[in-house]
């Protein structure tokens, strides 16, 4: 295994974490706002992950847990 | 919304149909074979033990063929997923909610939104009939009902851009199956939360370690919403990492508290518990989400996969030998101390999660359905994922038979059987026909620096236990012991409380939408009277079974669980009536036994239980006999054993009344949503043209993404045609504008 397999799949692997968490989220909401209107605003990190657990806190059914 | 303007095209080839190659019926001819020895051998093999192995080949096995064959053929034959229909991720992307997710990355979300302590609970006190009975219904199960039942409603939900089942009952079905779904809903939560509550107070009661580590888990979690909300806003992976860090130091630590001179301020009594409990459920639930939910949700998953990663590693390091019988007497004499009545029905009631879980409908018509890129991948996603929940099932299974069966039966059965002192424990354990000396008793508990193991009901001990003996064969050996045994209390409690916070939240969600009928400012959740009210009404709800569970002088667990498992089971019977009966109305009549048949089964398994809780004339069994048993005693001045006063017989007869009466509840409910779900399938037989189907309209999808975990081949060249990465987009020359991939 050579450096750049190595590479290439802690990559992957980072990658997959990053979207189980959620941490890419916000990511892909610049992505998908930019790529609709180049121009819009969009929120800074912080007011994206806070308008993100509010809305849970205002519909808890998203990402219920079973037993 | 009126039914499509324009009709779907056919789904083109079925590829279920295809020839198998020589080599693919070589490799499942082998893989049928494998799992054809180990059933062989877990079942014709009597008085001697068996290899955890056998039990491993048996289920995998057993899940690969019915995965390659029969998951495909409900995909391809009776569902027809289309995979050139466009998902709601697809149509209505928005970036946040509704987004098309990588197969594999759904896969993760779904599982660790279905898999929680419920598939390792039931196992284990379904062990007392043996390994057999248990493990057959797990595998069984699984591949006609419960995988059957995920998937199916995964794929309609997805068909109605992600509509609840609740919503799916009310639009389908009627007003009536609707509400009483959603009663049922919300009734089932309330007793849920009460029987997982209850596990984790059996486990903490008396135990310094064990509720200083869980302790800890609030402050940890504290700081890390502190971190995600205001130092590092959406750091997840390395505020988990710290967090997992932390979670250990709090397990190691418990042991020195446990030898400190703060050991007395940290063993609590099982009623002081429940009101810390309570407490805390309030407080958890009327508290933002980002301070105390959301961390703890990422520390649970995170401990979540990685346990149950690690728990697969040591049952296959390790293999240990199954010691329990592979069936007991208990089977047929329905006379067991960890649930009272025969086989038939109360094996399938006990074990709920991981074989069929009727709560699995609730994440399956939620989340799941809008982030789903290609209906192809309900498959992998919906069947897929419940197969993996069977399977830690069988862990727990596992875990619960390899340790001693004398021991098994003095931790499971309730202080009212087996007395409060190891003598006394070891002599119930030999009338129920095992041995296990007070030393060998007094010693386990030492093992695991414990002081005492005897009527830890609940299952989480036992699998604990369990764990223990697994992870300590493969690192540390003994003097581990006790280390494992804290670590897999506190990765049960973890989820435990997170289940007891998010399902609060739930339950006071639905109750605020009902009272906001009669009273509008309750619907508004930043109304604080009405947050506040509603919550307390939840936990009062989930509270008062927790405190009567605790004080039921018959023993909390074997007269709650039952209730639970009929309500989960109950819940299932609503999901696969909903899926019934859209078969029927979406013209896949000659299908329709694809859930037809688990609905049967599971409304013969949930009335005859419920059956036999209201009427049996057997004490054990029946709630009512049970009343009338104890308010003779109270009639005539004479107090019956295990009650130890007037005050105990009062409890009794208070307590059956109750599970009784929310017994006959649950089959009152369930009898009018089959009622109604059957009038509404007769109709669409009789007159298919009245048939009205709530489906959204077809559009035709652009995106590219293959359908399992691995691309086939030409899956892979019609990525690289598309010009997509292996995770799948749409296709380059269709993009427009977007510089999505």
């Amino acid at each position: 295994m050579t450096l750049a397999d190595v590479r290439r799949v802690a990559g992957r692997i980072r990658w997959y974490v990053r979207e189980l968490t959620g941490e890419s989220t916000y990511d892909r909401y610049v992505a998908h706002a930019r790529a609709h209107d180049p121009d819009t605003p969009v929120m800074d990190r912080r007011a994206f992950e806070h308008s993100r657990t509010d809305a849970r806190e205002a519909d808890p059914r998203e990402g219920f847990r079973c037993c | 919304m009126p039914e499509s303007p324009t009709p779907a095209p056919p789904v083109p080839q079925a590829p279920g149909r295809r020839a198998l190659s020589p080599k693919s019926i070589a490799v499942w001819s082998l893989v049928g074979l494998v799992g054809a020895i180990g059933w062989a051998t877990l079942a014709l093999s009597r008085g001697e033990e068996v290899s955890a192995a056998w039990m491993l080949a048996a289920a995998l096995g057993s899940y690969a063929i019915a995965y390659r064959f029969y998951s495909r053929f409900i995909a391809n034959r009776v569902l027809k997923a289309d995979k050139n229909r466009a998902t709601p991720a697809e149509r209505l992307d928005n970036g946040v909610d509704f987004h098309p997710t990588d197969r594999r990355v759904l896969f993760g979300h779904h599982f660790a939104a279905i898999a929680g302590a419920g598939p390792l609970v039931g196992p284990v006190l379904a062990a007392q009939m043996g390994y057999l009975p248990g493990t057959i219904w797990l595998v069984v199960g699984v591949i006609f009902a419960g995988a059957v039942q995920d998937m199916v409603t995964l794929f309609f939900s997805t068909r109605r851009n992600g509509r609840s089942l609740g919503q799916m009952a009310r639009d389908e079905i009627g007003p009536v199956g609707g509400i009483a779904a959603l009663i049922a809903v919300f009734i089932i939560m309330i007793i849920l939360l009460a029987v997982l509550a209850l596990v984790i107070v059996n486990a903490l009661a008396h135990s310094p370690w064990g509720v200083f580590s869980i302790g800890m888990t609030i402050p940890i979690a504290l700081f890390m919403g502190v971190y995600l909300r205001i130092l590092r806003p959406g750091k997840v992976s390395e505020v988990s990492l710290i967090g997992v860090a932390l979670l250990l130091l709090a397990i190691v630590s418990g042991g020195w508290v446990a030898e400190s001179s703060w050991a007395d301020f940290f063993t609590l009594e099982p009623g002081t518990l429940v009101i810390w409990m309570i407490v805390y459920g309030f407080l958890a639930s009327v508290l933002p989400v980002w301070l105390l939910l959301a961390p703890r949700d990422y520390l649970s998953t995170f401990m979540k996969v990685g346990t149950i990663g690690l728990l697969a590693l040591g049952v296959i390091v390790a293999l240990p030998t199954l010691k329990m019988p592979a069936v007991t007497d208990f089977a047929s004499s329905g006379s067991g101390p960890v649930f009272a009545g025969s086989m038939f029905p109360f094996v399938f009631i006990t074990i709920a999660c991981g074989a069929l879980s009727g709560f699995h409908s609730l994440v399956s018509s939620g989340t799941t359905p809008k982030m789903v890129q290609k209906e192809t991948q309900i498959r992998m996603i919906g069947y897929g994922a419940m197969l993996v929940e069977s399977f830690v099932a069988i862990m727990a299974m596992i875990a619960a038979c390899i340790i001693d069966p004398g021991l098994y039966f003095a931790i499971n059965a309730p202080v009212g059987v087996i007395g409060d002192s190891v003598q006394s424990a070891s002599e119930a354990v030999a009338h129920f026909g095992f041995t296990i000396t007070p030393d060998a008793l007094a010693q386990a508990a030492k093992d695991v620096e414990e002081t005492s193991l005897l009527s830890r009901t609940g299952g989480a001990p036992t699998f604990a236990l369990g764990m223990a003996e697994i992870f300590s064969a493969v690192i540390g050996g003994t003097a581990m012991k006790a280390f494992w045994y804290h670590f897999a209390i506190m990765f049960e409690a973890l989820f435990i409380l997170t289940t007891v916070d998010a399902g609060t939240r739930v339950g006071r969600f639905m109750l605020q939408d009902m009272l906001g009928n009669a009273y509008k400012p309750f619907r508004e959740v930043s109304w604080k009277p009405g947050v506040w009210f509603a919550s307390a009404v939840v936990v009062g709800g989930w509270g008062y079974f927790l405190w009567v569970g605790v004080h039921d002088p018959l023993g909390g667990i074997n007269q709650l669980f039952p209730l639970f498992g009929i309500a989960n089971q109950l819940l299932a019977a609503v999901a696969l009536a909903v899926c019934t009966t859209l078969l029927v109305k979406s013209g896949r009549l000659k299908w329709a036994w694809v859930t037809a048949v688990p609905l049967a089964w599971d409304v013969a398994v949930t009335l005859t239980a419920s059956w036999q809780k209201i009427f049996s004339p057997d004490v054990k069994v029946g709630f009512f006999a049970q009343r009338d048993k104890y308010q003779a005693g109270i009639d005539a001045g004479e107090v019956l054993p295990p009650a130890k006063n007037m005050d105990d017989m009062q409890t009794v007869v208070t307590n059956s009344t109750v599970d009784g009466v929310l017994c006959a509840l649950f089959a009152l409910l369930i009898i009018v949503v089959l009622v109604d779900a059957g009038r509404v399938c007769f109709n669409a037989i009789r007159d298919p043209e009245s048939v009205k189907l709530h489906e959204t309209p077809y559009v035709e999808s652009k995106l590219v993404a293959p359908a399992s975990i691995f691309a086939t081949k030409e899956e892979k060249a019609e990525l690289a045609a598309a010009g997509v990465g292996p995770e799948g987009g749409i296709r380059k020359e269709t993009a427009g504008t977007g510089s999505r991939t």
